[in-house]
């Protein structure tokens, strides 16, 4: 009989509050506060961009200036000053070849956040983006993904290495007139991670970025794009914190996956942005899109989140599965404690024939906290066949908070068969007393209850992350029970 | 003596239930309270256990020499009283294996000692799951999910071997049991009985006490005990029936 390491990581976790709170001192090149378009020119040239990208910025902010700010999640959000917010901050120093070349603190900085930019020293064989406020600082094992064909880099050396990948796929899953915050992506993105995996390769290690907001006053804009070209593999990871400030932060994010014929792409994100004091001041505002699409026959693509942190999330990991038997899937549990707000969910339309979804949310609400589902399921009239299964269950701590469900439906023929299941429930009495009756103390006892309830979910995430996401349901929910 | 309870007044959202009840249990006894349903047996092992919502509105449980009245139940569980429920409760998603770990790391921290090591305790969930007849794996088997009613309680004796308590209460572990799940439950009390622990068995049906032989035997009724003796007090019991309690009573 094995140990298992993903059990028992609960009994490790002592009272602690957010651990990755401090602020990095490092010399930072800043540009003026302020949106408009000479401020979208001058991101487009400290980051040297050809023409015709600094076209499609300019393009999304003339969009993005059509249109006003959505209302309809179930979200308090207080106005938002646009003109307040700095949309370029970056560390002063050119993106390191070696490890040499990195600035120390920047090195001291991803030590502490349990990131290891050393080759050397990485036992767990991850590959590593590391971004910190608009730029990316340092990717690992370069050399190994090239022997593969794969790229793997920051999205600005995307640009300069290879303009036409980037080209042939940037916007073409979200495109700039998707949506408000988009279009605000579109226009002022900084940098963020772009992969490519070449027809027929199996990525042989996990791929992760890391982002990390340091500078104050500034907004977060990064875009990942990942591309799995036919029959092709790649699992890939993200994480994310932020420095503890009163005031609230703006992370408006985008990424877009494709997956093309035979190909599968596995996406997981440990979300643990700041999420405010337990008064509900500060904290970061999580405005992001993320949609994939299986474009080709038999592609497939997975979405699992873990989202702990943000003051508040507005975020709907979708797929379109544009192939025939093709497949989705969307596992999440998100979890909101003190006034913590999330409307979370996921997209699923189905447009090939005999595609397959399926949706696995567990929300925890905690504190004064309000945790939505938001789904669609849609199945157009050409798309026999279709399956979809979807279960959205909710937990509830206390009676401060709220938790809600808004699932949709929209099934366009006769052969597809969709189910959906809901429950809500709450860590009873009977649970709590049992476990203490053998010992257990309540604290420990609900950390225990959580990580059951939200196993499904757990068990999909690759170990680094489950371990990680274990000890951050502990953590957030700390002091949730009186 | 291991428990004294004295004149102990338990009320449930202002109802009286316990009206006075006393009890002294040394080591090394097993005693069994018996009696018919609603006169208050199972809200004195909670009361006993510490569960919220039942007032002591008088009286004192001496336990190891400390009146436990007020102490949070997992204190009272790591100090050694155990109750076997009724009813287990199940925690979908939590493995047997996480859920004792969990349980005798908590009860060693309590003690001052280092937790155990994976070694020692999946040797020690092996040999204890051996006691009560459980073969098939229940490291990876969440808490009582998905359990015949017989496993459950085959499970309960099992938390009760693996937790050494010295103080065991068993409320109406046999009821719902066929004969073989009793004797393998009453085997596993047996084993662990020794002249250092105690055990209070509540049953209704005198059956189990062939197996369980306990050394006094109490008839409780409302709220109280209204008559104690030996083993064969459960005897006359089962021959006259609760309507001669009843009597006793007034």
């Amino acid at each position: 009989m094995e140990s298992n390491p993903k059990e028992n990581i609960i009994e490790e976790v002592t009272n602690k509050d957010y651990e990755f709170g401090f602020v990095t001192d490092i010399e930072t090149d800043f540009i003026p506060k302020g949106l408009n378009e000479d401020i979208i020119r001058l991101i487009s040239k400290k980051k040297e961009e050809p023409d015709w990208l600094l076209d499609f910025r300019l393009k999304a902010f003339r969009h993005w200036q059509t249109l006003k700010m959505p209302t309809w999640a179930h979200l308090t959000i207080p106005p938002i000053d646009f003109q307040d917010i700095i949309y370029y901050a970056a560390p002063k120093q050119r993106k390191a070849k070696s490890l040499d070349e990195v600035d120390p603190e920047l090195l001291a900085t991803f030590d502490k956040l349990g990131i290891s930019l050393d080759e050397q020293k990485k036992l767990s064989g991850v590959a590593v983006d590391a971004v910190m406020d608009s730029t990316s600082v340092k990717t690992t094992f370069q050399e190994t993904l090239s022997k593969h064909g794969i790229i793997f880099m920051s999205f600005s050396e995307a640009v300069k290495q290879h303009p036409d990948l980037v080209k042939k796929y940037l916007g073409k899953v979200v495109p700039y007139t998707d949506n408000f915050f988009a279009a605000l992506n579109s226009a002022v993105f900084s940098d963020g991670s772009f992969c490519y995996v070449p027809k027929g390769v199996r990525c042989p290690i996990e791929l992760s970025t890391y982002f990390r907001i340091n500078a104050a006053n500034t907004g977060q804009f990064e875009r990942t794009l990942i591309v799995a070209d036919e029959g092709a593999y790649v699992s890939y990871m993200e994480g994310c914190t932020a420095p503890q400030r009163d005031e609230n932060q703006l992370h408006a994010a985008i990424v877009e996956i494709i997956s093309e014929k035979d190909a599968e792409v596995k996406y997981s994100t440990v979300q643990n942005w700041y999420p405010g004091d337990k008064d509900g001041k500060g904290g970061i505002y999580n405005f992001v899109t993320k949609r994939g699409i299986c474009r080709g026959d038999n592609a497939k693509i997975s979405w699992t989140q873990v989202e702990t942190g943000s003051a508040i999330t507005w975020k709907y990991p979708s797929c379109i599965l544009k192939g025939d038997n093709t497949v989705a899937e969307f596992y999440s549990v998100a979890v909101t404690n003190n006034y913590q707000q999330a409307d979370t969910g996921t997209k699923m339309i189905h447009i090939g024939k005999n595609s397959r979804s399926t949706i696995i949310s567990k929300g925890i609400s905690a504190g004064h906290s309000q945790n939505g589902y938001r789904g669609l399921v849609k199945v157009v009239p050409e798309a026999s066949n279709c399956r979809n299964f979807s279960q959205c269950d909710s937990l509830l701590l206390g009676d401060q908070c709220g938790a809600h469900t808004w699932p949709y439906v929209e099934c366009g023929n006769d052969s597809s068969i969709l189910e959906h299941e809901a429950t809500t429930s709450k860590i009873s009495e009977d649970q709590l007393f049992y476990c203490n009756q053998r010992g257990i103390p309540t604290e420990k006892a609900i950390g225990l209850i959580v990580n059951g309830y939200a196993k499904d979910v757990l068990n999909k995430l690759p170990m680094e992350f489950a371990v990680e996401a274990q000890k951050l349901l502990s953590i957030t929910l700390e002091g949730s029970v009186g | 003596m291991l428990l004294n309870i004295k004149n102990l007044h338990v009320s449930i959202g202002g109802k009286e239930i316990l009206k006075g009840f006393n009890l002294g249990v040394n080591e090394g006894e097993i005693h069994a309270i018996m009696g018919p349903n609603g006169t208050g047996k199972s809200t004195w092992a909670a009361a006993v256990t510490g569960r919220e919502g039942y007032e002591i509105t008088e009286g004192e449980i001496w336990y190891k020499g400390q009146n436990i009245v007020g102490m949070p139940p997992e204190e009272r569980a790591n100090l050694g009283i155990f109750l076997s429920f009724q009813y287990p409760v199940e925690i979908p998603g939590v493995s047997m294996q996480n859920f004792m770990r969990t349980a005798v790391n908590s009860k060693r921290e309590y003690q001052g000692l280092p937790p155990m090591s994976m070694i020692d305790f999946t040797k020690m969930m092996k040999q204890k799951q051996a006691m009560v007849e459980i073969t098939e794996k229940l490291q990876n088997r969440y808490v009582n999910v998905g359990f015949s009613g017989g496993e459950k309680k085959k499970n309960e004796i099992f938390q009760m071997a693996m937790l050494e308590p010295d103080l065991s209460i068993l409320d109406e572990t046999d009821s719902g049991l066929d004969i073989d799940a009793l004797r393998i439950v009453a085997n596993g009390v047996n084993q662990l009985h020794n002249e250092h622990n105690a055990f209070v068995v509540i049953t209704h049906y005198q059956r189990l006490l062939d197996y369980i032989v306990p050394d006094f035997v109490h008839v409780m009724y409302d709220g109280r005990i209204v008559k104690s003796g030996d083993k064969k007090l459960a005897l006359e019991l089962e021959e006259k029936g609760y309507e001669w309690v009843k009597e006793l009573n007034l």
